[in-house]
């Protein structure tokens, strides 16, 4: 086992150079000329002030030199500098990348818990009302457009019955608790700050119903599928026939059976929502990756691009590791090879 | 209506020789809604089992033999529907509420089943699906549940329990974990003991070893055993008194000794007659004619009238009761007057024409 994760430890340097590689060179294949970017729109005719600002920037060098320079600062935790916010990208995503990670978290708690009570649910009460619900309920979650479910949804929660905070990470009049993990319910619950806490947390809430909704359906579609499979076996019999109680008998020995497949559906989803969570942060101007990647594309930004799709990346990179580590330690069968 | 359920008590030879046997199955029907249709997988079996006695339960797949054991242990789908009585120590199973129900089971009464490989919960330790076992019904800790594992699967010949305990389902042999099973199903200390098909999945030198400690149980634990098997073989070596049952119900219920040697039922001929046999020496192998009718396509009278050789007009129209033909039971309407048995001349008969008078 122990084998197994190391191969995968030293795959991933190798992976991770693939990763910066591709986001490297899609910025040079697309059509967009950074200096818009750059150069304000009447100085574009000045010959004098582009060539001053490609040899700043270092566009004036061949690809292939570009691409060492940017691998020599990577190598010293240099992301490059901003073209607009022109700030370091490494500082701009470190301050952006918690606000995401703590919405997705959130989702995910969302969006698994749901997933798994519902799954079990529908597959224990097979074809009843409570199956079809949790089908139509999946249903909505996995094709609803989050623009249209999360519109919809800050309506009739903040708008209409005014029960929660409209968009925004926290209130913007609140003093802030230092940041410690750039989390805001759980630096605030350092700081011991109830009045953050609680403002973040009913922030928080909408977007990550919303984000986690997502998920749940693919989550409980398969939980439902798998339950049906595992109860249907022997062994769910056999314990029965011990006097399990039908409690017992569905959460411990048929629900662990069936989180093998569904870790691997769980890990997916939260790297995908890393990257995924563009739309909801748009909607609920949400401070987060998603957000800073929109404004990077939308201005041709190409440090921040690249930055973005390296950190997208990783978090596929270190989600599926810490999955497969899961996976081992969830299945006896895999822990000898 | 077909089947009717006989009002005589099959003959328990309670060894103890006192008051009612361990487990009294009395007109056990089991039927199943599907579709809106309703279909009897069990039409009304009978079967006592004293303490410390065993029990054969033999027919073929899908011949409700299973299914009717299940339902006696509550054990059945939710759509089945279970009429009849079945009574454990005077106890009434049958409607009893769950709650009761899983204080019996695994306690009082245990169930293994066919196949060792899908009968063991592969994510967990054998060690730790045995003392669940163990705590389930009694008040102990986790660490005497794991000390009472190793010692049950000492009892059951697993070598090296100390170390087996803690493997996986998947790191024992179908023979290991058929074993692990039973160590499972006998950790309470059960007055009664079935075991579904327990050796039809396992080779056939294992099949031996298999039945050698349940047998050996059977006599320290004074278990009573039910063994349902479709193997004859088992039966013979193993049963103390054998139910033979056909399309949901039992056609004959004998000693072991007795069924073998003058079979009353003419199903049960057929089923002995196509014993493979080394010392006599067959062109082919006999075997009973058509095929068990489907459940819910019965045929009228008598369910076994379409493959008998010895039928008649009234076995189409009139469905005989188990009756009692001398301390032995028979659902045959010519359960005394059947010609003598030898399992070669109804071979014989069989190949000569198919039609044989009574």
């Amino acid at each position: 086992m122990s084998r197994y994760i190391l191969r995968r430890l030293i795959a991933m340097p190798f992976l991770v150079l693939g990763i910066v590689t591709i986001a490297f060179l899609i910025t040079t294949v697309t059509k967009g000329d950074p200096l818009t970017a750059i150069v304000a729109e009447q100085q574009m005719s000045n010959p004098e002030v582009v060539a001053a600002a490609k040899a700043r920037w270092g566009l004036d060098r061949p690809l292939p030199e570009r691409y060492m320079i940017y691998l020599g600062n990577l190598l010293s935790g240099d992301l490059g500098t901003s073209f607009i916010t022109k700030r370091n990208v490494g500082t701009d995503i470190l301050y952006r990348l918690p606000a995401t990670l703590e919405l997705v978290f959130a989702a995910m708690i969302f969006g698994t818990t749901l997933g798994i009570v519902l799954g079990v649910l529908a597959a224990y009460f097979r074809n009843s009302l409570i199956d079809h619900g949790a089908r139509l309920f999946a249903l909505f979650g996995s094709s609803l457009p989050v623009f249209w479910s999360g519109l919809g949804l800050l309506f009739i929660f903040s708008v209409m019955l005014n029960w929660l905070p409209g968009p925004g990470r926290v209130d913007a009049r609140l003093a802030l608790p230092p940041g410690i993990t750039g989390f805001l319910t759980i630096d605030s619950l350092l700081a011991g700050d109830w009045t953050v806490f609680k403002d973040a947390l009913w922030h928080l809430l909408l977007p990550a119903f919303v984000l986690g909704w997502t998920v749940s359906g693919t989550i409980s579609r398969l939980v439902r599928a798998n339950m049906l499979d595992v109860m249907s076996r022997e062994f769910v019999l056999t314990a029965r026939a011990k006097g399990a109680s039908e409690a017992r008998v569905v959460i411990v020995h048929a629900l662990r059976n069936t989180m093998v497949p569904t870790l691997t559906v769980i890990g997916y989803s939260f790297a995908y929502l890393i990257t995924g969570a563009v739309l909801t942060e748009t909607i609920f101007s949400w401070p987060g990756m998603g957000s800073y990647a929109v404004e990077a594309a939308r201005a041709l930004d190409f440090p921040a691009i690249i930055g973005v799709t390296i950190v997208g990346g990783l978090a596929f990179l270190v989600t599926n590791l810490i999955t497969d580590i899961l996976y081992v330690v969830a299945n006896p069968r895999v822990r000898l090879s | 209506m077909s089947a009717q359920i006989s009002t005589a008590p099959p003959g328990a030879v309670d060894k103890a020789g006192k008051g009612e046997p361990l487990l009294s199955i009395r007109g056990l029907r089991v039927g199943f809604r599907r579709a809106g249709s309703h279909f009897e997988a069990v039409r009304g079996i009978d079967l006592d089992v004293a303490k410390g006695e065993v029990v054969g339960i033999v027919g073929e797949s899908g011949s409700g033999k299973s299914v009717g054991m299940l339902a006696a242990l509550g054990l059945t789908s939710k759509n089945a529907v279970v009429t009849g009585s079945v009574r454990f120590n005077g106890d009434e199973l049958v409607g009893k509420p769950s709650r009761e129900m899983r204080k019996i089971r695994g306690a009082r009464i245990a169930m293994i089943f066919q196949d060792p490989l899908s009968s063991l919960n592969p994510v967990m330790t054998v060690g730790a699906q045995i003392a669940e076992a163990v705590r389930l019904h009694q008040r102990v800790t986790r660490k005497q549940a794991m000390a009472r594992a190793v010692e049950l699967l000492h009892l059951v010949a697993i070598p090296q329990p100390e170390r087996r305990v803690n493997q996986y389902p998947h790191e024992f042999s179908g023979g290991m974990r058929q074993r692990a099973v039973i160590a499972m199903a006998v950790a309470n200390d059960p007055d009664l003991l079935i075991a579904d098909e327990p050796t039809t999945a396992l080779d056939v030198t294992v099949q031996a070893q298999i039945l050698a400690v349940l047998r050996s149980l059977q006599e320290r634990l004074g278990l009573g055993l039910v063994l349902i098997t479709h193997d004859l073989g088992v039966v013979a070596g193993h049963a103390d008194r054998v139910a033979v049952v056909y399309s949901g119900r039992v056609v004959e219920q004998a000693g072991v000794s007795e069924l073998f040697a003058d079979p009353r039922h003419p199903y049960t001929r057929g089923l002995i007659a196509s014993i493979p046999n080394l010392e006599e020496s067959r062109e082919r192998l006999f075997s009973i004619d058509g095929s068990p009718p489907a459940l819910g396509r019965l045929p009228g009278g008598c369910a076994f009238h379409p493959r008998c050789i010895y039928a008649e007009a009234r076995c189409r129209t009139e469905d005989p009761p188990l009756h009692d033909i001398g301390g032995r039971f028979s659902a045959c309407h010519f359960a005394t007057t059947l010609p003598p048995f030898h399992s070669a001349s109804l071979a014989a008969a069989e190949l000569d024409s198919g039609s044989m008078a009574p």
